[in-house]
Parts: structure tokens; C-alpha cells; sequence
């Protein structure tokens, strides 16, 4: 017989596989990203047997099968270029008008959509892939991550996306967590969710300012800290402007210095590829020196090069003049000179080049903060979120919508409905009318940007308002309402007011993906369903061996002295062999194991019974125990 | 239910930044949306309402100016459009006048001069209109939000003058 567990009154049990998932914070960087989870209001990134955090943002389709994501995936980089993607962030949400903002950067063959408002797709292993499907792949292997690392299933989380991500874009972040697998808590911006992790942990207050350079984006957040609130005040950046482009400025000169030289003029590429790599390692040592050197092999005809810090900052020094007028701009957006601010926090791999540390403390007049890891410090904020939004924490985070929201009038002109600015979530309407006599229709054009032309400005969704009853010109009275919620995505409806008559449309602006692509990305997670469930076993049964090991512990502690030494040694030993099959994959034989040592204990555990029995019994008499047998 | 009385302060022009602040923070403590992640869907939606009104509001009040422009429309003070022609001729004269300088200014420094000089004038225009709410002067109120609201597009300008300044020097 079984004996069911009760954990003693005000004990925490230990977790049970069905018990509610756990929550955790997603960094889903344009290099790399980072899983952390926090507990009790400490934050911690969850790193693989290595030691690593970091998960490169790489994803491979190898001509072997299968998917590879992080360290593996780039290691097949040189060898199959055409199999792996990296730097995907920078097409999320992005559609075919928006490939002159990438040309050039992604070494891709890239397809447009089918029509100008689908996204981008990819063709990598020979199959056209969508940024959103690809980006999965990366949370998959974040989640199995920590699904290992936390020995619990992980269902929810909290996910950073740049402060300047449109709604396009976090629209297709949210789908790529949806088919991951993965409820999304709340879309946070990346540089409040750095503040987050920061003011937590320095107990801050005042104006502080957020320089988030990542490999593709960058942000610039001014916030007020206020115990325990974080109030962003305003917010700017660029979605297309990171330490990638540094690479490439690097690998340009490479290959520039190779054909100079006469030296191999193949530039197909895998060359590209590998130029790009060796720009990125020489950025990386001119970091801490003055000066470094490289060896670039291209189909196998080797080129040496040499690059001094000074050189680099020339090649970089109008990337780092762009990210300080955007900064300058949210400062004036927001009424604060620099001196006003107490502390710039800085954010991303980026920052670790000395250039950009040097200009930022110089805006500020003030040594950045760099306290806390800047390539982990946007996940623990993230984490802390998690915890917060599931365990009830006491922490408020007010954020605001980073570009303004409007709609195409008449003549292609831009009428803001929602400035940037704004903190979210946010309602506004405006009302419009007809611009014809008898007209019943109207296109209502939603864009997003701060350009006074619709040409200029993100196209966002369009649909019309049909039976308007035929009045004359600018008689009718068209309110269109714009809701951005807490994650920063817009919904739009429009209703016809003077008639009473109402229309109604509600638009979720879905650039990211049609409705058929969505269903093919959650067909295509279905094949893996399998694979996932198996992880998902396994983890199980690793936390149920966990558990009655503990148990046994505790009963060997208390009653060990019930068994003689052979037993002993017999339970040891079941004890020991569990202990290997956990260490394994192997879900059957970890629950083979695990019921060889129940029983082999089976003997302990009655004798501990009946121990408790004749406990209990004794010291009362006779009386006593017929009073209660006749009861 | 008014902007003022969603945060609980009387309605009035000179308002404690401070104490706006405080009853904004409170009250989003209470609703904001991050505090509804595991309620039933009705009752975020509840929530993400209330805190979308309370952003309207705390909006709205910040600003001295559209605390101003809010509160003269509370008390049936009627306002052209904004962005519409002025029809003030005095105002339209300083208008014209202040701008021709701001395209001349050559520097940095003489566009602050101008900014500053404007920013005095807008602060003395809003401490008269204190009063004039006080008296219920409708006709001054709309005349002096009017050029209140001039003052804020001319430091936007110079804003913008400031940096194409710098921009071309650097």
C-alpha cells in the first residue's frame, strides 16, 4: 500500500507537477537573448550546463533535419550560410515597403509578402520561413531551458520588445510567443524593464535616463523613479541602428582591404557571413584594447587585418552622434535638461564600446551605471515583472506609447489622434466627417509615426465605414476611437453618430501575419507537439522522483534506526540508481527506478507505521482504548 | 465624471504638481491593468477603462495649459479648434512679429533669448488668468488661452529652430 503524503501546516509543499506553471522574463534580443525567472525579489538569468546565459539569437535549419537555436546554430553558420538566421528582430513586423529600411543589413534572400501588408518571409533551407516562426524557434529553446534549469513546466511570460517597436512589430513578437507556446504575461519595454531591475535594486529615485544599444536597436527612456513607481516620462530610438551595423562597418573594411589587395574576390555569402563574424570578434577586443588584429579565410585563400581603436571610432562615430540627438530629443520631449538627470543607465552589448560609454557620460555629466550586467539586466527586469504580475507584487510600472497614432485625412495629411507620449493604456477619440454630399463610405487610414504625411508614416491597417446615410458634406459625424492597451497594441473602431444608426467596426491592425500563415506556423508547432510533450514527461517525472526522494530523506533522518545495515545499504543503493536515471533523459527509466525504491523502502514504511501506531497507543490505558474502540 | 473629480481634487487652475501626482499613483495602484493579469476578463476590461481615464486625466491636468483650456471648456468657455487661424489682431501682430525674429536669430543663444522672452510672458499670462476665472471674465479667458496657446507653438518652433541650429553647426 501507497501512503499518501501530507505536508505538515504551514510547511510549503514541495511543487506539484499540476500545480500552476511559473512564470518567467524573456530578453528576445536581436543578437542574443536571455531567460530569467525571480523569486522573492531577486532575479536570476537561468544559464545552460555551461555556465552561459546568453542564448545567441541564431536559429539553423540544417540540410540534416531538425532545428538548432544559440551556440550550435552559429557554429553551422559558415558551413551551411543559406541554413541559418540571425539578427531576425529586425524583421519582425515588417513588411515588403519596409525592405529598404534592412537592405543590405540581412545577408538574406528575402521575399516580399503576398500583398504590401503581409510580412516578410525568409528563405532559409530552401522554404520560405516568416520572421514570427523563426523567433518561436528561439522561445522554444528559451522555455526548454528553463523548463530544465526550473524542473517545472514554464507556460507564461513576460517579454521585452524595444520601447520604438510599432504595433506591427509587437503584434508579431506576441504570435511568435503564441506559438512557442507561451502566454504572454505583458509586452514590456525593454528599457523600463532595465529601470525595473535597476531601481529595484538600488532603491532609486529620481529622474533617471535608460541608453539601451543592442545588435539592432536602439532605445533611449527617461523615467521617473518614485517608491516603488516607474513612471516613464518619454521615450525614443531607432528600430534599425545597433552594434550590428558596427560589424558590418568592420566586415565592409575587410573585404574592401581583401580586394584592394588583390587578395580572393569571391564575395558570395558565406563570405559575407564569415567577414561579418571576424568584424564582430575585432569589435569585441576593441573593447578592452587599443588595437587588435584578425585572420579572415575566405574558400580557403587566408587575409590578415588589423584595426586600431581609434580607427574603429572613426567608422562608428555617426551611429553614436545618431543615438545621442535621439536621446536629446526625449529629454526635450519630456522638459529635462541633462543635468536634471541623476543617473543613465546603460543597457545591450552595445554600450560595452568605449565610444559610446565616453558620449553618453559626457550628455549626462555623469559616469553611466553599468552595476548590473547590461546584456542580462533588461531579462531580470523582465523576470521581476513576471513575478510581480503573478504574485501580486507592489511595484508600478506606468509606460507610454513611443510613436503617435493617427489617421490619413483628406490630401494624404496625417490628423494625430495619439500623441506619442502618452501613457498607456490609453482612450482617445476624434471625431471626422464626409468630404462629399451624399457620401456613405469612408476609408479610414490608421498610421503611426511623426511625420505629417501618410507617406511618411508607418501604414498600420486600413478598412472602410460602409452606410453612412447620404448627407451633405460635413454634415455626418464619424467618431474613430483608438484603445492602446498595457502592452502597447492598438485596437480602432469607428461608429457614424449623428443618425444614431450604429457603425461599428473594430480593426487589430494584423500586419504581422494573415490568418492563414498563423494557422500554418500552430499546424507546423503541432508536428512538434509530440516532442514538446515528451519534454514536458520528462520534466514531470524528474520533479516526482525529486519529491520522494526528499521523502525518503526525511523518513531515513528521523526513523533510520528501524533498519539493519543490509537494508540500509539495499535502500542506498535504489536510492543512488534513481539518482543516476534523473540525471538521464530517459523518462521510463527514471519511473522503473523510482518504483524499485518504493519497494525496496515498502518494509521501512510499515514498520514506521506500525511505530506510529504503538506510539500513539501508548500511554493510555486500558479504559482509555476500550472507550475508544467502542466509539 | 470630470477629469478633476476622477482624481479627487478640486477643480481648479493652480494645482500641486505633487499632489496630482500622489492621487494619480494611488489611483493606478488600485487599476492599472498589470494589477488584473489573473482577474476575469470583465474585470480587466473594467480596468484597463479606468486606467485609460485616469491617463486622460492625469494628462490633461499636468499640463498648466491644457489644465487651463479644460477647465475654461468646464466652465462654458468656448475655444476655436486647435490650429485654427487666430482672430485676435493684437496677438496676430505679435505673432507675425516674434516669428520674423525667431527666423532671423542666427545662434543658439539668440533663439533661447527669444524662447525665454516668450516663456515669461506665457507664465505672467497664466498667473493672470487665475484671476480671471476667479471673476468668471469668459471674453479675457478665451483671449488670454488663446495667446497662452500661441506661446506653446512658438516654443515648439524654437525647439525645432534650435536644433536645425545646432544640427548645421556641428
Amino acid at each position: 500500500m501507497t501512503l499518501l503524503e501530507i505536508h505538515e501546516p504551514g510547511e510549503t509543499p514541495l511543487p506539484h507537477a499540476g500545480e500552476g506553471s511559473l512564470a518567467v522574463g524573456i530578453d528576445l534580443g536581436t543578437t542574443n537573448s536571455v531567460v530569467a525567472i525571480a523569486r522573492d525579489g531577486k532575479p536570476a538569468a537561468l544559464h545552460d550546463e555551461a555556465g552561459r546565459a546568453l542564448v545567441p539569437s541564431v536559429v539553423a535549419y540544417p540540410a540534416s533535419g531538425g532545428v538548432l537555436v544559440g551556440d550550435e546554430a552559429r557554429l553551422l553558420m559558415a558551413q551551411e550560410p543559406r541554413n541559418v538566421v540571425a539578427s531576425v528582430k529586425r524583421l519582425m513586423g515588417r513588411g515588403a515597403a519596409d525592405l529598404h529600411a534592412v537592405a543590405g543589413v540581412l545577408p538574406y534572400e528575402i521575399e516580399p509578402g503576398s500583398g504590401q501588408t503581409d510580412m516578410v518571409k525568409l528563405r532559409i533551407g530552401g522554404k520560405a520561413r516568416s520572421p514570427v516562426e523563426i523567433s518561436a524557434e528561439i522561445l522554444k529553446a528559451l522555455r526548454a531551458r528553463a523548463e530544465a534549469a526550473l524542473e517545472k513546466p514554464v507556460e507564461r511570460a513576460v517579454i521585452t520588445v524595444p520601447a520604438y517597436f510599432d504595433d506591427a512589430a509587437r503584434t508579431a513578437t506576441r504570435d511568435a510567443a503564441r506559438v512557442a507556446g507561451l502566454e504572454v504575461l505583458r509586452l514590456v519595454n525593454e528599457p523600463t524593464a532595465a529601470a525595473l531591475a535597476y531601481g529595484l535594486d538600488k532603491g532609486s529615485e529620481g529622474l533617471y535616463a535608460v541608453y539601451d544599444l543592442g545588435g539592432g536597436t536602439f532605445d533611449f527612456s527617461l523615467l521617473r523613479l518614485e517608491k516603488g513607481v516607474f513612471q516613464v516620462l518619454a521615450t525614443g530610438g531607432d528600430t534599425a541602428l545597433g552594434g550590428d551595423d558596427f560589424d558590418r562597418a568592420v566586415a565592409e573594411r575587410l573585404l574592401g582591404e581583401r580586394k584592394r589587395d588583390g587578395i580572393g574576390d569571391q564575395v558570395d555569402e558565406a563570405a559575407v557571413k564569415t567577414a561579418l563574424a571576424l568584424g564582430r570578434q575585432m569589435k569585441e577586443q576593441l573593447s578592452d584594447r587599443d588595437q587588435t588584429s584578425g585572420r579572415l579565410e575566405i574558400a580557403g585563400v587566408p587575409s590578415f587585418h588589423s584595426l586600431t581603436r581609434a580607427e574603429f571610432e572613426v567608422m562608428i562615430a555617426g551611429y553614436i552622434a545618431r543615438t545621442l540627438d535621439i536621446a536629446r530629443n526625449v529629454l526635450v520631449d519630456a522638459d529635462v535638461k541633462p543635468a536634471d538627470v541623476q543617473g543613465v543607465v546603460l543597457v545591450g552589448g552595445s554600450t560595452r564600446v568605449p565610444l559610446a560609454r565616453a558620449r553618453v557620460a559626457g550628455m549626462i555629466g555623469k559616469p553611466a551605471l553599468t552595476d548590473i550586467d547590461p546584456d542580462e539586466v533588461v531579462a531580470l527586469g523582465a523576470a521581476l515583472q513576471a513575478e510581480s504580475l503573478t504574485g501580486g507584487g507592489d511595484t508600478l510600472l506606468l509606460d507610454v506609447t513611443p510613436l503617435s497614432l493617427g489617421l490619413e485625412t483628406m490630401g494624404g495629411i496625417v490628423e494625430k489622434v495619439v500623441p506619442r507620449n502618452t501613457p498607456i493604456p490609453v482612450q482617445l477619440a476624434q471625431d471626422f466627417t464626409t468630404y462629399q454630399d451624399g457620401q456613405t463610405a469612408m476609408a479610414i487610414h490608421v498610421v503611426q509615426g511623426e511625420r505629417e504625411m501618410v507617406a511618411d508614416c508607418r501604414s498600420l491597417a486600413r478598412f472602410e465605414l460602409l452606410g453612412i446615410p447620404p448627407m451633405t458634406a460635413g454634415a455626418a459625424r464619424i467618431r474613430v476611437s483608438f484603445a492602446v492597451d498595457a502592452d502597447g497594441l492598438l485596437t480602432v473602431s469607428a461608429e457614424e453618430r449623428t443618425t444614431g444608426v450604429a457603425q461599428r467596426i473594430e480593426v487589430k491592425p494584423s500586419y504581422g501575419l494573415s490568418h492563414d500563415d498563423m494557422a500554418d506556423m500552430l499546424y507546423d508547432s503541432l508536428d512538434n507537439a509530440e516532442a514538446d510533450m515528451m519534454q514536458r514527461l520528462l520534466t514531470e517525472a524528474r520533479v516526482e522522483a525529486k519529491r520522494s526522494l526528499l521523502a525518503l530523506d526525511s523518513a531515513l533522518a528521523k526513523d533510520g534506526a528501524l533498519l539493519n545495515a543490509e537494508e540500509r545499504a539495499a535502500i542506498d543503493a535504489g536510492r543512488a540508481s534513481l539518482e543516476g536515471a534523473m540525471a538521464g533523459d530517459s523518462r521510463d527509466e527514471i519511473n522503473a527506478t523510482a518504483e524499485a525504491l518504493e519497494m525496496l523502502s515498502k518494509p521501512f514504511a510499515e514498520r514506521r507505521m506500525d511505530r506510529g501506531i504503538r506510539e500513539a497507543l501508548s500511554g493510555l490505558s486500558v479504559k482509555e482504548l476500550e472507550s475508544r474502540v467502542g466509539e | 465624471m470630470d477629469h478633476f473629480a476622477r482624481l479627487g481634487l478640486p477643480a481648479a487652475l493652480d494645482l500641486e504638481p505633487a499632489s496630482l501626482d500622489r492621487a494619480y499613483f494611488a489611483l493606478q495602484r488600485q487599476w492599472h491593468p498589470d494589477r488584473f493579469v489573473a482577474r476575469p476578463p470583465d474585470e480587466r476590461a473594467r480596468a484597463s477603462t479606468e486606467a485609460a481615464a485616469l491617463n486622460d486625466a492625469y494628462r490633461t491636468l499636468k499640463d498648466p495649459l491644457s489644465r487651463a483650456v479644460y477647465l475654461a471648456e468646464l466652465r462654458g468657455v468656448e475655444l476655436p479648434g486647435d490650429g485654427k487661424t487666430i482672430d485676435d489682431p493684437d496677438l496676430l501682430m505679435e505673432a507675425m512679429e516674434t516669428r520674423e525674429a525667431l527666423h532671423e536669430a542666427a545662434s543658439p543663444d539668440a533663439v533661447d533669448a527669444l524662447a525665454g522672452q516668450a516663456k515669461r510672458q506665457a507664465q505672467a499670462a497664466l498667473e493672470e488668468l487665475t484671476d480671471l476665472f476667479l471673476h468668471e471674465d469668459k471674453p479675457a479667458i478665451r483671449k488670454t488661452l488663446l495667446r497662452l496657446r500661441y506661446f506653446d507653438k512658438f516654443a515648439e518652433e524654437a525647439r525645432a529652430r534650435r536644433m536645425n541650429l545646432e544640427r548645421s553647426r556641428a
